[in-house]
């Protein structure tokens, strides 16, 4: 078969792809991108280029809490952005809090997006009682607020989960909460466009040949309802990023020896008003320019994947 | 053919710019219409045959552009005209009917309101006045109990009667010049002959002429009085339309024909022309058709024929009908 | 073909059938929702998409259904294949009654002798799968090769087999024409080496000459294969072309069987007639076509008697009332008072007059 030429692979299709060419071509979602991926490398290389290991009581200097950043009268060089009321360096403890908001944003996400798909999935696919019960569990769920429901399973593991474990549990806690109540949107979503495709040809041709509807929902279906998927996770994950800072704000999200932006957010409220603006402050405006730019790449992907704006 | 004709269309050139360069879709198409007269546009997909329509009714999607030639309506140029004067055409002079009635009719408002304020957009008449010749209209095309229907909206009509009020929308001004795209092409056998008929019926009653794009062969040849055959965005052939049907000149008319099933024709395999249309990008150069041509010879492959007179309004793009040239 | 297969009537019970439909229907529940009926009164609503309808199709025959949009030709072509169930009847196919199989397992030993081929060539290939894997899929489903080389080696036959390339196989669909894709969609459908194909519409998506190449390849196949087709179409002049036997579908019943020559030079049933009629002449004998009055009525709440008596010219009382069960006449079956009464004249309808 030496006329069989070698398949362009995935990387140099995505290169010539109209999805690619239209990201070069929106400057917004190229410094959105650009932003993105310092915030997550730099999250992702938190511990090893923090100037200070903030997770490490002993080394923390009690005298030099307080100190305000580096620009203004009596700011110390060795912490850029200013310290905390236990002398932590704000720039170190925004490194390492992104880190945890990130990590929790995208487990969140995740999850949400596995659980979403699969349940939407089978609801469009398989039809009849199956697809009625999913569907009206999802209408309930979304009369309640999402924060209300992570606020509940929050609560209910603090009363069933043991106080010793509870700090090494509260990570997942949070990552659950946020997920359980964000998985509707995809859920729905993946159950419109699993109608759409069930109908089409090559779904029926497939049921012809006789496969298990389980290997065609898996092989054929979800490639190819996963566009929108992508979308929302984009969007969901800016949404689940802000959900666990609100959570952390409130006080039940991740534990304060390991905070993430919501906690440090909370943690510089308190002091908002004496003066010591940048521990709240800096924490903030990482959490909007994260969030923001996470934003700015989903409404880009979900425009460059809608067939009719091109 | 002797009168001056209302539709000129000149060395029309549509040019689509991509990423991936500018595609031309319709390639020097000229024509005329003359008053009262069908044209049949007749092409494959991708010849170019709705594009020539859009152009002329000046909708023409974006970024899809006029790159050339001139189209004249009686005698005015209408091809460079700003958005507003065109939309002022369309309504009054030019009147439009598309494959889907659905897309022409707004789903929110009941056909008879849609018809009112298309008469009173393009004539003094009372809103009494205007309802009663919409009234006259659904009845002229055929739509039964037009008292009851005028007051229903779009969902309630079947395919065939939507179009029927399609037909009267675009009659609405008296326009001297309807574009019908694929008018039948959605609609099943019995109620296209329907359409055919009263499409038929209202140019010998008005005096409208009509430029008919379809892809159907047989809708051309019974309804139209000359026929376009398009390819590639060029025009391959055009003429009488029983001259072209009967006696096609150009090979790929030829081939076209004989690929038509036909009933009573017992015949084991049909005439296949092999290959399939270029895309847009991989135009060959000389004449379009040269890959596909049974009768290619070297000019084909180098020069792009023009029109050649055959016959009494019969022209071919074809290098074989060119005199004393060709194998130099 | 030989002529027994071509004259055999399509209800001769006992006859070397390869596949035979008996009484064959497809009902539909349109019903508005529980809560709407409660709250609103409203009736249950079924649509008989098909309605008891017989024939059979001989070894290596091609046996056309055709008819307007909404007579349940379609239907037809999903029960054959069973992605539908029949609600009553029986499809049997070389002496497996699978109309009612409920099971995948039930049905595995003849899945893979019937294939079908579909109407739209964009819907009908996964666009996220390559075309070797696409045409493959049917091979590593039935287990019918094994080993990645045995496998390639029968997909680039399959390719040429439908006159394309094995190169070919690594392009993804949006990569070909519409032409091009059916093509592969047919290589998909012989992968298995299947004995029925049904063709639902398989040229109606297609520009002419492609739709040239396309029949001409399927007959080509044919001979060199020995396939059996039920061929789906509302094209008459496709129909006539390709069918040994033809059945014209009316609001889910059918009203006339016959071989195709008989059916095109004798049309019997008004309808049948009717259709022809419309047909656009491209001889340019001047013939005009007759427009029929009337619109196909909804399959919801057929008209009573003989579905088409409130379009049919010749209808009387009869035709009101009771339902018109098929009746030989020649080689051909019609489902018509009139005809067996005698009191619809021969010679086309209406006042034009064919050529």
């Amino acid at each position: 078969m030496a006329d069989v030429t070698a398949p362009p692979g995935a990387l140099r299709r995505f290169v010539d792809s109209d999805v690619f060419y239209s990201f070069r071509q929106s400057k917004v979602t190229v410094v959105a991108a650009i932003v993105t991926a310092i915030i997550v490398i730099g999250a992702f290389l938190g511990p090893w280029i923090a100037p200070h290991d903030t997770y490490d009581v002993r080394s923390l200097n009690l005298l030099d809490a307080f100190t305000p950043p580096v620009w203004s009268e009596g700011g110390n060089p060795s912490y850029l952005l200013g310290t905390d009321d236990q002398g932590r360096d704000v720039f170190s403890t925004i490194l390492l809090g992104a880190r945890v908001s990130l990590l929790v944003g995208f487990a969140a996400t995740l999850f949400a997006m596995i659980l979403g798909v699969l349940l939407g999935l089978i609801s469009g696919y398989v039809g009849g009682t199956t697809d009625a019960v999913i569907m009206r569990i999802a209408d309930i769920k979304l009369s309640f607020p999402a924060i209300l429901i992570a606020l509940l399973i929050d609560g209910v593991a603090r009363g069933i989960i043991p106080r010793d474990m509870h700090d090494d549990l509260a990570l997942y806690v949070v990552i659950f909460a946020i997920g359980i109540s964000n998985w509707v949107a995809y859920a729905r979503t993946v159950r419109g466009s699993t109608l759409v495709e069930k109908n089409k040809e090559y779904v029926q041709a497939a049921r012809i040949i006789g496969l298990h509807p389980f290997t065609i929902m898996i092989r054929h279906v979800l490639p190819n309802v996963l566009g929108p998927v992508l979308v929302i996770g984009t969007l969901g994950l800016a949404g689940a990023i802000l959900a666990e800072a609100t959570l952390s704000f409130l006080g039940v999200g991740v534990p304060p020896t390991r905070p993430s932006l919501g906690t440090l957010i909370r943690v510089g409220n308190n002091f908002l008003f004496s003066g010591e603006w940048w521990m709240t402050i800096f924490p903030g405006v990482m959490l909007v320019i994260l969030v923001l730019a996470v934003n700015l790449l989903g409404d880009w992907l979900r425009d460059a994947l809608n067939p009719k704006l091109r | 053919m002797q009168n001056a004709p209302l539709l000129r269309v000149e060395d029309l050139k549509v040019e689509f710019p991509t990423r991936r360069g500018r595609l031309v879709a319709v390639d020097g198409v000229s024509f005329d219409i003359a008053p009262g007269e069908v044209l049949g546009v007749v092409g494959e997909s991708g010849a170019g045959k709705s594009m020539t329509g859009s152009a002329i009714i000046g909708l023409l999607e974006p970024p899809g552009r006029i790159a050339g030639g001139s189209i004249s309506l009686d005698g005015r140029r209408i091809d460079n005209l700003p958005y507003e004067e065109m939309r002022k055409i369309r309504g009054k002079h030019i009147g439009a009917i598309f494959q889907d009635p659905l897309t022409s009719l707004n789903p929110l408002y009941s056909v008879g309101k849609q018809l009112v304020e298309t008469i009173e957009t393009h004539s003094d008449l009372s809103p009494t006045q205007a309802r009663e010749r919409a009234l006259a209209l659904l009845r002229e095309v055929g739509i039964p109990a037009p008292e009851r229907r005028i007051d229903q909206y779009p969902h309630q009509f079947s395919g065939g009667m939507r179009q029927r009020v399609v037909i009267a929308l675009a009659l609405c001004a008296n326009p001297r010049l309807i574009v019908a795209d694929e008018p039948t092409t959605a609609l099943d056998v019995s109620i296209q002959a329907q359409i055919i008929a009263l499409l038929k019926r209202l140019c010998r009653e008005h005096g409208t002429a009509v430029m008919l794009v379809t892809h159907d062969m047989g809708v051309i040849a019974e309804t139209a009085d000359r026929v376009a055959v398009m390819y590639a965005g060029r025009v391959a052939e055009i003429g009488p339309v029983r001259d072209v049907i009967k006696n096609p000149k150009h090979p790929y008319t030829v081939g076209l024909m004989g690929s038509i099933p036909r009933i009573g024709r017992d015949e084991e395999r049909l005439t296949q022309i092999e290959g399939s249309m270029p895309r847009l990008t991989e135009i060959p150069t000389g004449c379009a058709f040269n890959p596909r041509c049974p009768l290619v010879f070297d000019r084909c492959l180098r020069d792009r024929p023009d029109l050649i007179d055959v016959g009494p309004f019969h022209r071919v793009s074809c290098w074989k009908y060119a005199e004393g040239v060709g194998h130099a | 073909m030989p002529d027994t297969v071509m004259a055999r009537p399509a209800d001769a019970r006992g006859a070397p059938a390869f596949v035979r439909a008996e009484g064959l229907s497809r009902y539909f529940d349109v019903s508005p929702p529980l809560l709407n009926r409660l709250l609103e009164g409203k009736p249950r609503q079924i649509l008989r998409a098909v309605d008891g309808i017989d024939f059979a199709i001989g070894k290596g025959e091609t046996f056309s259904l055709v008819g307007e949009s909404g007579c349940g030709k379609s239907t037809v072509a999903r029960l054959m294949v069973g992605l539908y169930r029949a609600s009553r009847g029986t499809v049997e196919f070389d002496g497996h009654d699978f109309g009612r199989m409920t099971s995948r397992r039930a049905m595995a030993p003849i899945r893979s002798r019937i294939q079908m081929i579909f109407q739209d060539p964009y819907a009908s290939l996964n666009p996220r799968w390559r075309v070797r894997e696409i045409i493959a899929e049917p091979i590593r489903a039935y287990k019918l090769l094994s080993g990645d080389q045995a496998i390639n080696a029968r997909v680039d036959e399959l390719l040429r087999q439908v006159r394309l390339t094995p190169a070919d196989g690594v392009k993804f669909p949006h990569e070909f024409s519409g032409g091009q894709r059916q093509r592969i969609s047919i290589a998909r459908a012989l992968a298995s080496n299947p004995e029925f194909l049904v063709c639902d519409e398989p040229t109606s998506a297609l520009d002419v000459s492609v739709q040239a190449q396309i029949l001409n390849l399927m007959k080509d196949l044919q001979r060199e294969l020995g396939l059996t087709y039920l061929f789906i179409s509302h094209n008459l002049a496709v129909v006539y072309h390709i069918s040994d036997r033809v059945g014209v579908m009316y609001l889910g019943r059918l009203a006339e069987v016959a071989p195709a020559r008989t059916l095109f030079r004798q049309p019997r049933h008004p309808y049948t007639r009717m259709l022809l009629d419309t047909i656009p002449d491209m001889d340019m004998t001047g013939r005009q076509r007759t427009p029929v009055a009337g619109e196909v009525p909804s399959p919801i709440n057929p008209p009573s008697g003989c579905s088409f008596h409130p379009r049919c010219p010749f209808a009387n009382d009869r035709c009101k009332t009771e339902r018109p069960n098929p009746i030989q006449q020649g080689d051909a079956l019609i489902a018509c008072h009139g005809v067996e009464e005698g009191r619809v004249p021969d010679g086309p309808i209406g006042t034009a007059q064919a050529a």
